[in-house]
């Protein structure tokens, strides 16, 4: 069981809050994903959660019962760490064994766990090293390890790839991925990185400073964002705004367009110069500027024959144009 | 950085601070060697001549050689428990955000900048002064006799001015390995449900295994030559009861003006030096690797 229940919840450091007052509910067996600029609250948040930092007012109510104020051991959740937070001077073996031990466990039961997790993990040769001799990777498992022997109705992880390479990262993302399909205990999990965030959730929540954006399914907030802040951070490369004469033809003081919504092609309604082209071989990006002034971002194919300094024409697909009002809302 | 040539210029830059290192250490070594076969008095410096062991026999002999060695021993390891047990738990308190964290710092480091005939002399007569002092008015105000600390106590109080003295420098080294402690270590093993002292136990003490070990070896360098402080307080006395090997050598060299006798306890010191250091870097000394 792992049902988390937010409501209200503030967290202030002096006069400063840092969450205003969320309200927050993650049903058991969900991967959440807290998603959100540098400094806009998440990982805050998901230290209130851990019991890691007291929260100033509201109550956070784990599997129904308060425990806004229960020690971080008693909330029977675990916690990977940015950092892995390894305990340096003990092998792999006793990390893993370490939250075992000390809940009193049984020695026999302490190695028949870190075995099973150590299997999990593809780490049974390495239980008796130490940490540092292990790579990011392998160290990013034992974290993982030393939180899934506890069995706890839920796991944080705090920004748990960041320290990896990105095609380490990429290989990481699955296999926690895969890992919650298999235990399907519930997941919060803290990043910057959208990517992450639509690959990985059930639910993303949407974090600006300190306010939830909004919530719902990758897919959903990539087709309906509620406001210019989500349609800007979920995507990539990010959608193209344009206010204006050209808003106004929608009714909107801003309307949005993805780049993979740009068709290019002669009759198109705006005609631009192409500045930057990035080839990446599956797709071509290019930094169109429009005769308007505005400069668009377009994903073209990957042999797409345009150069720096080519006129094109582009044309926005009508039914994908997101419209937005004065105050950044999204128009129905 | 490392062909044949850089390695040789090396070789060459580094040799003359090698060489006048290794003059600087086996010129006295050797002298006293020399001295310690010898017959070397200063009141009588007409005679001279070699003795042979005769210095060496006279030290083994001696029925204050064994409790001077004993003292120094029971100074060094005193001092070190104290320094140890009482630095951790200080380093772990004021490592606590408090406000004036910086005054406070200051005022603990503090006493290891009084130097030591100061500070023995501090303790001898404001603290430990049988009319004076500051413990025998407070033993005074419960309306028992005083104690006669360097009187009763000498080698405990001796311990206890050494203890207060180097506690500091314990202290300094412990706060800085605390400092660099990660915070997510000790919050990864809060949620792994470790009370405050197995997080201690598990965690803190663990991290800290080589500052303690620093502590240890470089106090036991300067504690096996502690003179400054029996010289003001106690003069090794009452009797021998706080006589160590240094202060020996001392009423040999200065007092009974015997330099080949004084010579033959320093090369004694000496090898009482390795033979500590061998043990410790044998106990402990796996702690500086890594």
């Amino acid at each position: 069981m792992g049902k988390i229940q937010l409501t209200q919840v503030r967290k202030s450091f002096g006069e400063v809050d840092v969450i205003p007052g969320i309200d927050l509910s993650i049903e058991d067996g969900e991967f959440v994903v807290f998603v959100g600029p540098s400094g806009c609250g998440k990982s805050t948040l998901l230290r209130l959660i851990a019991g890691l930092e007291d929260t100033t007012s509201g109550t956070i109510a784990i599997d129904g019962k308060d425990a806004t104020t229960l020690p971080p051991a008693k909330r029977g959740l675990a916690m990977v760490f940015q950092s892995y937070a390894l305990y340096p001077h003990m092998s792999v073996r006793k990390n893993i064994a370490f939250p075992l031990k000390m809940a009193g466990m049984s020695e026999s039961e302490q190695a028949a766990r870190v075995e099973r997790a150590a299997k999990v993990l593809n780490l049974t040769s390495y239980l008796d090293r130490r940490p540092g001799q292990l790579s990011g990777g392998q160290r990013q498992r034992v974290a993982i390890g030393r939180a899934i022997v506890r069995e706890p109705s839920a796991f944080l992880f705090d920004e748990p790839l960041s320290n990896l390479d990105a095609a380490l990262r990429v290989g990481m993302r699955q296999e926690i991925t895969e890992l919650h399909q298999s235990l399907k205990t519930t997941m919060i999990y803290v990043t910057h990185d959208q990517v992450e965030a639509m690959t990985m959730a059930d639910k993303i929540v949407v974090l600006n400073a300190g306010r939830v954006e909004q919530v719902g399914s990758p897919l959903d907030l990539y087709h309906h964002p509620q406001n210019l802040f989500v349609a800007g951070f979920i995507g990539s490369p990010k959608m193209n705004f344009l206010a204006g004469a050209e808003a106004a033809k929608h009714n909107a003081a801003t309307i949005g367009i993805r780049p993979e919504h740009l068709d290019i092609g002669a009759g198109g309604m705006w005609q631009g110069t192409v500045g930057l082209t990035e080839h990446l071989g599956s797709d071509t990006f290019l930094k169109v500027t429009l005769d308007s002034g505005e400069v668009v971002t377009v994903r073209a194919n990957g042999d797409v024959a345009l150069h720096h300094g080519d006129r094109v024409a582009l044309s926005p697909q009508a039914s994908k144009i997101h419209r937005f009002d004065a105050s950044g809302k999204a128009l129905a | 950085m490392s062909t044949q040539s850089t390695r040789l210029a090396a070789r060459l830059m580094v040799a003359p601070s090698v060489f006048v290192l290794f003059i600087w250490m086996i010129v006295p070594l050797a002298m006293t060697l020399y001295f310690s076969f010898r017959f070397y008095r200063l009141l009588t410096p007409e005679r001279s001549g070699w003795v042979g062991f005769n210095h060496y026999l006279w030290f083994l002999n001696s029925p204050d050689f064994w409790l001077a060695i004993f003292n120094t021993l029971a100074l060094v390891g005193g001092v070190l428990v104290i320094t140890v047990i009482l630095g951790v738990l200080i380093a772990l308190l004021i490592d606590q955000p408090v406000k004036g964290q910086g005054m406070l710092r200051i005022l603990v480091i503090s006493p290891f900048f009084v130097m030591p005939p100061v500070a023995a002399s501090i303790w001898e007569n404001l603290f430990m002064h049988p009319q004076n002092g500051l413990f025998s008015a407070i033993t005074r105000g419960f309306g028992m006799q005083p104690i006669l600390f360097l009187e009763d106590y000498p080698l405990w109080s001796v311990i206890g001015i050494v203890s207060w003295e180097w506690l500091p420098f314990a202290t300094l080294i412990f706060l800085t390995a605390l400092q660099s402690l990660s915070s997510e270590q000790l919050e990864a093993a809060e949620m792994d449900g470790a009370s405050p002292f197995n997080r201690f136990r598990y965690i803190i003490l663990p991290h800290l295994t080589r500052a303690i070990t620093v502590v240890i070896l470089i106090q036991t360098i300067f504690l096996l030559g502690i003179f400054g402080e029996i010289f003001t307080t106690t003069q090794g006395g009452p009797g021998s009861a706080s006589t160590t090997l240094p202060y020996m050598i001392f009423k040999q060299a200065i007092v009974a003006k015997d330099i080949g006798r004084a010579a033959a306890g320093g090369i004694i010191a000496v090898i009482l030096a390795n033979i500590v250091a061998y043990f410790l870097m044998r106990g402990i000394g796996r702690h500086l690797d890594n």
